[in-house]
């Protein structure tokens, strides 16, 4: 026999070795992230370029309705088309990653009651996925650079810090509501309609100036605004790629920080306080 | 004696079932609950001294599993056996931590490695090459572990030829080969088997029990076994333990002992009763609610007796759509884990038309030709051909000792199953070189 120490197993026993355990899965992790990319693509004619097109055209359809037909003004110098792929990318990112990984453990019902595994491999992978047709996705953006002849700079260097926050922004709300869906199904329902409702309430078609500059608004919508921990990650995006004209604000970005800690960690508590009922619940 | 590798005290696993239709669980109700709190609170602080608070009564207690203990020594093969509901899923789920005890406690050392399924995790997009890595991480192995065994997993499952075809593509046969032969390469300290072997062609069932009695024999691993199938668990096991209504019936002790308690007990009506069943399979057109004995008079029976007529009723419900075709019903009799016989009237050609949508599908048989003992009987009904409820294992029925031979003595039940009619004559041989 191996010396291991055994393992013991009894009700509300907490896990001692949760995030060693964690890590001891990561090849599971590594496969379900994998299995999730691979099948996406699956009998596709174009495949992975899906990852380029739908930016792409999502991109076309905003900048012709926000720039041509509603005629919102932008800083000059910039191609509208610009500013809304710079506010599309993290937005795509947490949607993809939200939404995957929301759904993530009801999706792999036969898993949770079949196997046994650190169950936050489920959402993180979902979210992995988000990121790994996010970078596929940065194609378009240094063809959309080129093509209005951008330079990228510096800054452009700080983009992964901000894509760290845009996945830690998807990370807590998927942990939380996939866990809530085990039980309510309800959420099932909600999530498609929370990213619809928040592609409107983030500055992705237009700039936070247009929020925060705009006098009519009463100062507590504005607050309420910058709840939306969206909001700082696509300022910080706008900022590193688009530069100068677009400046992160500071009390914006770390409320949007704190808002994006606090779903996570409450997320974490609360997935890791039912996961041990997924499996007869589910 | 060397210490046991898994430690079970006292286990206990209680459910709670929700009697309410649906939405008992939902959003809705945890909404009021959450906005009703504070009142509840401040009520429950008045009534404090009172009665407790009334429990909701749309939620009844379930112990699936109460005060099971045993033990098991490294090395051993031990078969878990028991009927539907006898809470041997439950204590495979909680041995392999997908679900908490509710009380008690499991000690286990060793790596575990547990298969309550074939092929979870299977993705029918992924080819047979990509899904023999991804079932292998599910079940524990590591990449470099799945990668050397790989070419003796491929040997094993016989489909080199479609590695890289979508396993959606494949036929059953070839989807549950594929699965089991992952897992078979699995190396665990300790191995936890549901019924898996219940599936897949004789012939490749066969193998993988060989493969796991070797694996057993040679590396001395430690192997929990579930299975119907009394002939597997008298082949491969070495000691047996035997579930009934959440509790040991039978402790865990030689397999040829337990297996005979396990029998004896047959009949004594533990199934789950066929309505509340919900593991069926079938369109579901049509479902069998009921099963009952009767003699040819009508009267009902507890038991059959060899060699005496018997009737046995199907009572049936058929769902609002479910009123033209012809209907046919089929009761397959096993025992000792073996197929003993077929009642079905598939093979008396007899299908009903314009069945009522409520009714009874009688069988008489004229003379019993079973021997004492007790049966389990797989429940089918077919309309037009097709399959709209079939429960595996849906009643049990205990055959009593008879005078099948109409000598006057029964036939003891060491005699075997099945009672043929026979006639012996003697007569002199003649002698051809005389």
């Amino acid at each position: 026999m191996p010396s291991s120490p055994g393992l013991i197993l009894e009700a509300g026993r907490g896990e001692k070795h949760y995030w060693r355990d964690l890590w001891k899965y990561r090849e599971l992790f590594y496969f379900l992230a994998w299995r999730d990319v691979v099948i996406r693509y699956k009998q596709t004619v174009v495949g992975v370029l899906w990852a380029l097109l739908r930016p792409l055209l999502t991109t076309v359809v905003l900048t012709v309705t926000f720039s041509k037909i509603a005629r919102i003004a932008a800083p000059a110098g910039t191609p509208y088309a610009m500013i809304v792929l710079a506010g599309m990318l993290p937005w795509t990112l947490f949607s993809g990653a939200f939404s995957g990984g929301s759904s993530s453990l009801v999706g792999n019902a036969n898993l949770i009651s079949k196997v046994y595994f650190p169950r936050l491999i489920l959402p993180a992978s979902a979210v992995i996925v988000g990121f790994v047709e996010f970078l596929i996705s940065l194609v378009m953006l240094a063809l959309l650079m080129a093509w209005y002849g951008i330079a990228p700079s510096l800054r452009l260097l700080t983009l992964p810090l901000f894509t760290v926050v845009a996945i830690a922004a998807a990370a807590g709300p998927s942990i939380w509501i996939g866990a809530l869906n085990v039980r309510y199904r309800d959420f099932t329902q909600i999530v498609p309609f929370l990213l619809l409702l928040g592609a409107y309430l983030s500055p992705v078609a237009y700039t936070t100036d247009h929020v925060f500059a705009n006098d009519h608004l009463p100062a507590a919508w504005k607050f309420l605004y910058a709840l939306n921990p969206m909001v700082g990650v696509i300022d910080g995006f706008r900022w590193a790629i688009l530069g100068g004209d677009f400046p992160i604000r500071w009390p914006t970005f770390l409320l949007s920080l704190a808002v994006i800690a606090a779903l996570l960690i409450g997320g974490i508590r609360y997935f890791r306080h039912t996961e041990k009922t997924f499996a007869d619940v589910i | 004696m060397s210490d046991p590798v898994i430690s079970v005290e006292n286990l206990g696993k209680k459910y709670l079932l929700s009697h309410q239709s649906g939405n008992g669980e939902g959003l809705r109700h945890a909404l009021e609950r959450s906005f009703t709190a504070p009142a509840r609170w401040l009520a429950s602080r008045f009534r404090a001294a009172a009665a407790p608070p009334p429990k909701a009564k749309t939620e009844e207690e379930f112990w699936a599993l109460r005060d099971v203990s045993f033990a098991v020594e490294p090395g051993e093969v031990v078969g878990i056996i028991g009927r539907n509901g006898a809470g041997k899923s439950t204590l495979l789920k909680i041995l392999s931590r997908i679900t908490e005890p509710t009380s008690g406690r499991v000690r286990i050392q060793g790596r575990v490695a547990s298969l309550l399924e074939v092929g979870t995790g299977f993705h029918p997009e992924l080819t047979g090459r990509e899904n023999i890595f991804l079932n292998g991480a599910i079940l524990g192995m590591s990449r470099a572990e799945i990668r050397a065994k790989f070419d003796e997993i491929v040997a094993f499952s016989e489909v080199e030829r479609f590695l890289d075809t979508p396993v959606k593509r494949y036929s059953s046969g070839m989807y549950v080969r594929l699965a089991f032969s992952v897992a078979a390469h699995l190396e665990p300290e300790i191995l936890i088997i549901d019924e898996v072997l219940a599936v897949g062609d004789a012939q490749f069932q066969k193998k993988c029990l060989g493969k796991m009695g070797e694996v057993s024999a040679k590396q001395g691993r430690t192997v929990l076994f579930v299975s119907h199938n009394m002939g597997a668990v008298a082949a491969l096991c070495t000691k047996a333990v035997v579930l009934g209504q959440g509790r040991v019936i039978h402790p865990c002790g030689p397999t040829a002992g337990a297996i005979d308690h396990y029998l004896a007990n047959l009949g004594a009506g533990t199934l789950i009763p066929l309505r509340d069943r919900t593991d069926r399979e079938g369109r579901g057109g049509l479902r069998v609610t009921g099963f009952s004995l009767h003699d040819p008079q009508g009267n009902p029976l507890s038991h059959l007796i060899s060699g005496q007529p018997a009737q046995l009723r199907l009572h049936y419900e058929a769902a609002p759509g479910t009123t033209s075709g012809r209907i046919t019903g089929t009761c397959s009799l096993y025992s000792q884990g073996r197929h003993v016989s077929t009642l079905s009237s598939d093979l008396t050609g007899n299908e009903f038309a314009d069945f009522p949508p409520r009714g009874t599908i009688r069988c008489t048989v004229p003379r019993l030709p079973l021997a004492e003992g007790g049966y389990l009987a797989n429940l089918m009904i077919r309309r037009n051909g097709e399959i709209e409820d079939w429960i595996r294992e849906g009643v049990d029925l205990k055959v009593e000792n008879g005078d099948f031979f109409g000598t006057g003595r029964s036939v003891p039940a060491t005699h075997g199953g099945t009672l043929i009619d026979q006639e012996w004559t003697v007569s002199a041989d003649q002698s051809h070189d005389a």
